[in-house]
């Protein structure tokens, strides 16, 4: 039917216009052009695809049909975290990045793409305010990339390749950064008490040729550190760079890492305003000191403001630009490259709406909510805290005195449409509570897991300490260290 | 009697918006709110007490963020005004940013994306309640598994910088596996292939050795084979190279890597004017990778989120990132797809769980608009338009299009207006700024310039005739301006939101101001500078 071929995508298929234009380039068809192209590597044949959808009706009708396969956590009920976190998104920050002069656009000079710099440039401005610091790049891919970067940076400063390893990681993050960092830096786990980390053993590790000492705060299992500032004195005393990874979410509320002696604070946005997208809309940042020692050694693009012709007229610009693989390839610092500018954006106008009330009022609703969900799992006979620790958004309980597995708690729970947390061991379950998950969703997770645990058979397995020590050390990914096959299975999961 | 209208002239007298926007800063007004927070319910507040004053000593924040106080409207009227001050591909006939492919992005598909079916899944549910999403995946990965020849696909990347990364990452792992670790310590790649080649390879621990062509342009069949020892780990090569030009001898190339046991990478961002015409893996590479916001339409969104596809032979399928996604097929034949965990060879994880999901369903719905004859339409369109575009520019006095003379180019061109330069001292990046005043972006080259006063023109295959007259009639305007009228072009931009910018601001870490606080800081004296750096005298 549709030949010659022509498609709503391809204005050029209209046949007149395509013999005009083959006629001006004095081709007698378009096989010419690929005369550099050996007859050897030339497919003699169709792509396989699958038969397409060529009017759009048809092709929304499609897509629409595999995706209503979906259920998403507004059909079930989710207590799912570990990295990616359901927050609410206001419509404003979506309307902001949808406009198709933010979404389509690319490379524009800070002239005709002005306002895509002054975006940016506020979104460091928002975020340097709301972590206390004065630089803040334009976003990396991801909070995994830009706390390797981030480490990579100390290694870079201090020419020292040890990295303490102070808190609980993620496993996935982990394993991208031990990868990301290993030809730089050796990193050494340092095992956490009660869930943060543990100041005398770091001290008795530190020494002249430690480049950093790198916490995470929330940490994994949500806990938030206290003694990042006694242990910064003790790392800055050695001469080694605190890198905290962390999620800024808390810092309406929370003292931000910066004012408890953190010199490089890297983290994701996804929290700030992005959708959860199936874990699909992340974005790194690194905050450091307005001091050349550590901005010359940042990848990332940093737009800065700059005067023009005009007097008093504020324009924009790349600062310090030959330190990147842009300028110096191979001898820039590491590398820049597409990466998450719209997801800065629209952390940017997700700040703008909060405003510091909206920040401290999330904060605390942050740490109040969580915890009366440890309350209400807590008083179910048999589940217990995995640790003492004050916890932001996220916790973990042991089930084990209650006679069950995690894995057990999720395939019942799932039954009745609620996801209650990430396993994160056999008996261990990350639980995450947001501003979307209210009172009466912690007391439904709270009832239904309290009918589990009185329908299982308690005696058979008591809880102990050491049960729950095990596990608690078990969330941490030691990728450098020789892994009992069963754990490595845990940590990919 | 007629309407008074007159015809359009031939250039568009084009003005960029201009609102005069303040930093958002200065549109504080205390007490102003631009959204609540749900209330923490009287039960919570009750069970748990105050939360915040039971803060550690220390923890809890001392004065809160300097963050903006603004009205709903005002944020949402700030931030479409800054839109306005900036010109998406949309808007414009986007064919001045090279190697980069700004072609269409089918509105279709961004509306796709933002149902809740979507955009509310978290990662880690159960898999029966992802199976729409999960075949979207597995799909793609397929498709782009057929498109390149290869066995496997990984789409876990968040742009094309990032997926050489992972195939530099997984050539290391490779070698390691092999004992050969310590052996292979280069890596070979080409001067016109994209940068992030060179510094992710570096960045994996390798030495660089940087490839220059020969005097037609060509890659340097020789200087390779000089550079290929023992030690090679890999090449990483684009191709066609940013110049446009298709290497011929690229088998004898990857051969010749192989010869010497070293691997063969396979850079695709420019991989929009062979679809369905060759592919990597019939060439022999190794390893390749797509960029899904070049050559399958997902939007530049500002410089991201992209996404990156890695795709690899069955020798390097055990060292991809993981998990993956597997589709099962039960015995009474229903289909299943689930997540697999990769095991100890793999490179293990590149990034937070799957990729940038909203762009891989964004390019799966556009292959599937296409399919096969319309995806090797879209290829050979791109390239009738881009030696379309080649023959018009070629005609503007003082433009060139350095090597290969008189032979054709693929899907883009590097051109060089040395000669306009030394006629006039108008350079490339002169031209680049005026072009602006009309509405067009323009784009030079990635550093070094070894084509002089370079410039980088890709048509792709979404812009029509008209379109491509339209951008190459501004750029002969604004040749002829370089001639006759050097002072407009020398003081442009005449027509966009600000004047011409100075640059020495940007480069002084005496002035720099890379935030709002630094700035007030630096020129105001207010506030302190926070996290003074006090390991900063350890610096080696």
């Amino acid at each position: 039917m549709n030949q010659p071929f022509t498609h709503p995508y391809l204005p050029n298929t209209a046949p007149d216009v395509k013999q005009a234009m083959l006629d001006a380039t004095g081709a007698a068809s378009v096989a010419e052009f690929y005369a550099d192209v050996p007859d050897e590597l030339r497919l003699s044949r169709p792509l396989d695809l699958p038969a397409p959808f060529p009017a759009e009706q048809d092709l929304a009708r499609h897509v629409r049909g595999l995706l209503a396969k979906n259920r998403s956590t507004e059909d079930r009920l989710s207590f799912l975290g570990h990295g990616t976190y359901q927050h609410y998104v206001p419509a404003v920050v979506d309307e902001v990045i949808n406009r198709s002069e933010f979404l389509t656009a690319y490379a524009g000079e800070p002239y005709e793409d002005h306002g895509r710099f002054q975006a940016l440039f506020q979104y460091q401005s928002l975020m340097a305010e709301l972590l206390a610091m004065d630089v803040v790049n334009v976003p990396t891919y991801d909070g995994y990339q830009a706390t390797a970067t981030g480490l990579a940076m100390a290694g870079r400063i201090t020419g020292r390749r040890r990295v303490l390893v102070a808190s609980d990681v993620l496993p996935a993050k982990y394993s991208k950064v031990a990868d990301f960092v290993r030809v730089h830096l050796d990193l050494e786990h340092v095992p956490t008490v009660n869930g943060t980390a543990d100041a005398a053993a770091i001290a008795a590790r530190l020494g002249a040729d430690v480049a950093a000492v790198w916490f995470e705060t929330p940490s994994a299992t949500g806990a938030v550190e206290t003694a990042l500032r006694a242990i910064s004195d003790l790392a800055h005393e050695a001469g080694a760079i605190v890198v905290v990874g962390t999620d800024p979410i808390g810092y309406g509320v929370l003292t931000p890492p910066a004012e408890q002696g953190a010199d490089i604070v890297t983290g994701d946005i996804q929290s700030l305003g992005l959708h959860q997208w199936y874990g699909g809309a992340h974005g790194g940042f690194i905050a450091v000191a307005d001091d050349p020692t550590f901005i010359m050694e940042m990848p990332s693009r940093l737009f800065g403001l700059a005067t023009t012709d005009v007097p008093g007229e504020v324009g924009f610009g790349d600062v310090a630009y030959e330190r990147t693989s842009f300028a110096q390839r191979e001898e820039g610092k590491e590398w820049v490259g597409t990466a998450a500018a719209l997801w800065g954006i629209a952390a940017g106008v997700y700040l703008a709406l909060m405003g510091p009330q909206g920040m401290a009022d999330l904060g605390e609703l942050l740490l109040a909510r969580p915890r009366y969900a440890q309350q209400r799992l807590a008083a179910i006979p048999g589940v217990v805290l995995a640790d003492g620790a004050l916890h932001l958004r996220e916790f973990t309980v042991n089930v084990a005195g209650a006679g069950l597995t995690a894995e057990g708690v999720v395939e019942a729970l799932r039954r009745e449409g609620i996801e209650p947390g990430v396993v994160v061991g056999e008996h261990t379950l990350l639980v995450c509570v947001t501003e979307l998950t209210s009172q009466a969703d912690i007391d439904r997770l709270a009832a239904s897991l309290a009918g589990l645990a009185t329908a299982a058979d308690a005696s058979t397995t008591p809880v102990t300490t050491a049960t729950i020590l095990e596990e608690q050390n078990a969330l941490v990914s030691d990728a450098v260290l020789p892994l009992a096959p069963e754990l490595t299975q845990e940590q990919n999961a | 009697m007629s309407l008074p209208l007159a015809p359009k002239p031939a250039i568009r007298r084009f003005h960029q918006a201009s609102w005069d926007e303040p930093v958002i800063f200065e549109l504080s007004t205390p007490g102003e709110r631009g959204v609540f927070v749900t209330p923490i319910e009287p039960g919570v507040r009750d069970a748990v007490g105050d939360v915040v004053a039971a803060l550690p000593a220390g923890l809890r924040r001392a004065t809160p963020p300097a963050l903006p106080e603004l009205g709903q409207m005002r944020v949402l009227k700030h931030y479409l005004r800054l839109s306005q001050e900036n010109l998406g591909a949309d808007l414009n006939v986007d064919i001045g940013q090279g190697t980069c492919t700004m072609k269409y992005s089918p509105k279709i598909n961004d509306q796709l994306i933002g149902t809740p079916q979507l955009t509310a899944m978290h990662p880690l549910q159960d898999p029966a309640d992802a199976q729409g999403v999960l075949e979207i995946v597995w799909s793609l990965e397929r498709m782009l598994a057929e498109i390149s020849g290869m066995d496997q696909v990984s789409l876990h990347t968040q742009g094309g910088s990032a997926a050489i990364w992972a195939n530099i990452a997984m050539i290391r792992a490779y070698h390691e596996a092999n004992g050969e670790g310590e052996q292979r310590r280069e890596v070979i790649t080409t001067i016109f292939s994209h940068p992030s080649n060179a510094a992710a390879a570096k960045a994996a621990g390798y030495e660089v050795i940087t490839i220059f062509p020969d005097a037609e342009g060509y890659p340097d069949l020789a200087a390779l084979k000089a550079a290929l020892s023992p030690r090679t780990a890999a090449i990483m090569v684009t191709n066609p190279e940013d110049t446009g030009i298709y290497n011929p001898a690229i088998k004898q190339w990857v051969d010749a890597a192989h010869e010497v046991g070293a691997l063969a990478a396979y850079d695709q961002a420019n991989a929009n004017g062979i679809l369905g015409i060759t592919r990597a893996r019939d060439a022999g590479f190794d390893v390749c990778h797509f960029n899904l916001h070049k050559t399958f339409s997902t939007p530049h969104a500002c410089g991201g989120p992209g996404a990156g596809a890695n795709a690899v032979s069955a020798a390097l399928a055990p060292f991809l990132p993981g998990p993956r996604v597997v589709r099962e097929v039960a015995a009474d034949g229903a289909v299943r797809f689930d997540l697999r965990d990769t095991d100890a060879r793999s490179i293990g994880s590149v990034a937070p769980f799957h990729g940038v999901i909203p762009n891989i369903v964004r390019a799966y719905s556009w292959i599937m608009a296409l399919g096969a004859e319309g995806l090797l339409a879209a290829a050979e369109i791109a390239v009738l338009n881009n030696n379309y575009l080649l023959a018009k520019v070629l005609e503007i006095p003082g433009a060139s299009a350095p090597y290969a003379a008189g032979r054709r180019r693929i899907e883009q061109v590097r051109y060089s207006w040395q000669e306009l330069f030394e006629d006039t001292g108008i350079s490339s990046e002169e031209i680049g700024i005026r072009m602006t005043d009309f509405g067009m972006h323009y784009w030079t080259s990635h550093h070094p310039y070894v084509v002089p006063q370079p410039f980088t023109l890709e048509p792709t295959e979404s812009y029509s005739k008209a379109e491509i007259d339209e951008y190459v009639a501004v750029l002969a305007e604004v040749a002829r301006e370089a001639r006759e009228t050097p002072e407009v072009v020398r003081t442009a931009p005449h027509n966009q939101t600000v004047h011409h910018t100075h640059h020495d601001d940007l480069d002084d870490p005496e002035r720099w101001a890379i935030t709002w606080r630094a700035y007030q800081r630096k020129y105001f004296g207010a506030g302190t500078p926070a996290s003074a750096a006090e390991p900063a005298e350890t610096a080696a």
